[in-house]
């Protein structure tokens, strides 16, 4: 058995759709888990994912996100599916509850996984490393073993006919289980879109000139429903917030369609981007490092190309 | 307050990797190691913590007597003591054991750490020390403030779409995230001190099961260059590439 914990609020995250995904794609029955308090909300959308159970943990110790409460109900989760295999999301969430699983189990964890394949009996794990300079190969020897799954690597589950079951799970909770429990919640600056499950990010570095440009980047993603990125020499010169940055001291990221304007390609941002399907670099210098990467590239200013880009996919969704 | 800081010594970020002959580590030749930059920012909060309230900063790592050099750039920054856990471990998960029984016998009242290492990027560490001291953490901290007396913090971790405010005792584990503070540079008489300064030694307790075996490293997949626009105007540089990723790439 196979079991996917679910995240999301409102509705089910995109990178739950890809976990049940992927463990569809493995075979065997795989059941699912929600806890929280949309957790109900949650276990609808799952159940239609072709899961054969989806398990909910509500109630008021699971009211507010503390990461020990996640680890008792996912931890009680695996012991009534029986559970061998454990996938989470690759998101802040999913990697600290997948870590301190992993030692309450005593269990490998392979995180940001990329790919999964089946090596004998033993399941081998694809990750990347280094920010995706290279990347390791790890075969599971623990009992029980867990992965987080870097978003928009797997193919999302499909939806299925037949609504699986949905059960409430009983969780006995200790008091230390909430010590570490979310107080609050500060909304980020950034755009709509979530830079790492974005299907296409708009970047900008040092070639935007200044800060006041960078609503050349943000218009031009809005217009794409794209997340904005930036380059490290950018966010380091105060123009841009560090959630937005790509690359190895920032984000890694592997969207659809990356698009770099006015970034050189240093080898720490490009560690963190080149495993996009396309990328697209606009750049003054014709020698910039991004253009042995990029499917297309335009030799000019990106301040110049951007508006013209704007105005061409504004025509097109016309 | 005592506070033990976790680091370790990774490639810098500038390095291109390259897979070496056994195909189960990088070529280490003539790399340039650095103190993890995420770690640069867990000992720096230490240091303020210090400055704030008092104690001592103690910086740990578990690597090989190469990995002094990383406890020396944290020693020179201001940290007061230096321990190298020595061993071999396979995984995270004896990397967390490990570390969580050196860290027993110095019973500190907060253990920071950076948020994952940029070489093996598997952010476990931290959360693995927690769970094996039977301790609440903050992951990806941006934000810090500690109240020693209260045995009492509050920290703002990054998650996707803003910030998480939590609550929470100590001791405790943080992991640190860029933004968190401004590392200092080291002074010149902290290079000196921190040259002098002896290293304790200790064997790694590596009585937990690894998890993981590692098969083999391999290089991405080459990417090639594709159709680069040159000597077009701005605006017929736009058009043109927003045709070419509708019409050819039907990327949007």
């Amino acid at each position: 058995m196979h079991l996917v914990v679910l995240e999301g609020d409102d509705r089910l995250r995109k990178i739950s759709h890809e976990a049940i995904g992927a463990a569809r794609a493995l075979g065997g029955p795989v059941a699912a888990v929600a806890v929280g308090k949309d957790a109900r909300k949650l276990a609808e959308e799952a159940s239609h994912l072709g899961v054969s159970q989806v398990l909910t943990v509500e109630g008021p110790e699971v009211s507010a996100y503390a990461v020990r409460a996640w680890v008792r109900a996912v931890e009680t989760a695996v012991a009534k599916s029986g559970a061998t295999l454990v996938l989470f999301g690759a998101t802040s969430q999913g990697k600290e509850v997948a870590a301190r699983l992993a030692g309450r189990l005593k269990a490998g964890l392979a995180a940001d996984v990329t790919a999964i394949s089946q090596d004998g009996g033993a399941l081998v794990f694809r990750r990347p490393i280094y920010a995706g300079k290279a990347f390791a190969e790890v075969r599971l020897i623990s009992k029980v073993g867990i992965a987080t799954l870097r978003p928009n690597a797997f193919s999302p589950a499909a939806k299925d006919a037949e609504a699986a079951q949905i059960e409430p799970l009983a969780v006995s909770f200790e008091a230390k289980d909430l010590d570490g429990k979310a107080t609050g919640f500060e909304a980020g600056s950034g755009g709509q879109v979530e830079l790492t499950e974005a299907e296409i990010i708009v970047s900008g570095g040092r070639g935007l000139k200044g800060p006041e440009n960078f609503h050349l980047i943000e218009e031009l993603a809005k217009e794409l429903g794209a997340a904005v990125g930036a380059s490290r020499a950018v966010v380091d010169a105060g123009w841009r917030p560090h959630t937005e940055q790509v690359g190895q001291t920032g984000k890694t990221v592997s969207p659809a369609l990356y698009i770099a304007c006015g970034i050189s390609g240093a080898v720490q941002h490009m560690a963190g981007m080149s495993s996009s399907k396309l990328i697209v670099a606009i750049n003054k210098d014709p020698e910039a490092p991004i253009f042995q990467v990029a499917d297309y590239g335009v030799v000019g200013d990106a301040i110049e190309v951007l508006p013209a880009m704007t105005e061409a996919v504004r025509q097109l969704r016309a | 307050m005592q506070t033990v800081v976790l680091i370790k010594q990774v490639p810098d970020t500038a390095t291109r990797i390259k897979i070496g002959p056994d195909g189960k580590d990088i070529q280490r030749d003539g790399l340039t190691l650095v103190l993890n930059p995420y770690d640069e920012y867990a000992v720096e909060e230490a240091l303020r913590l210090r400055e704030q309230h008092g104690g001592t900063v103690t910086v740990m790592t578990l690597g090989p007597a190469r990995a002094d050099e990383a406890l020396r750039s944290a020693l020179a920054m201001g940290a007061d003591e230096a321990v190298r856990v020595d061993g071999k471990p396979q995984d995270a998960l004896q990397v967390g054991w490990a570390l969580a029984q050196a860290i027993r016998t110095l019973s500190p009242d907060l253990i920071l750490c950076g948020k994952q290492a940029v070489d093996d990027d598997q952010a476990e560490v931290g959360a693995l020390v927690a769970e094996f001291l039977d301790l609440p953490q903050a992951t990806v901290a941006v934000a810090l403030s500690v109240d020693p007396a209260a045995h009492s913090a509050s920290a703002k971790r990054e998650v996707e779409g803003g910030l998480q405010q939590l609550a929470f005792s100590l001791p405790a584990v943080v992991t640190a995230q860029k933004g968190l503070n401004e590392p200092r540079y080291p002074s010149l008489p902290g290079i000196m001190k921190a040259k002098r300064k002896e290293i304790a030694v200790l064997s790694a307790d590596l009585g937990i099961e690894p998890g993981l075996e590692l098969v083999r490293l391999t290089p991405p997949e080459a990417r090639k260059a594709g159709t680069v626009l040159k000597d077009l105007s701005g605006a017929d540089a736009g058009a043109e590439l927003v045709r070419l990723l509708h019409e050819d790439a039907k990327a949007i």
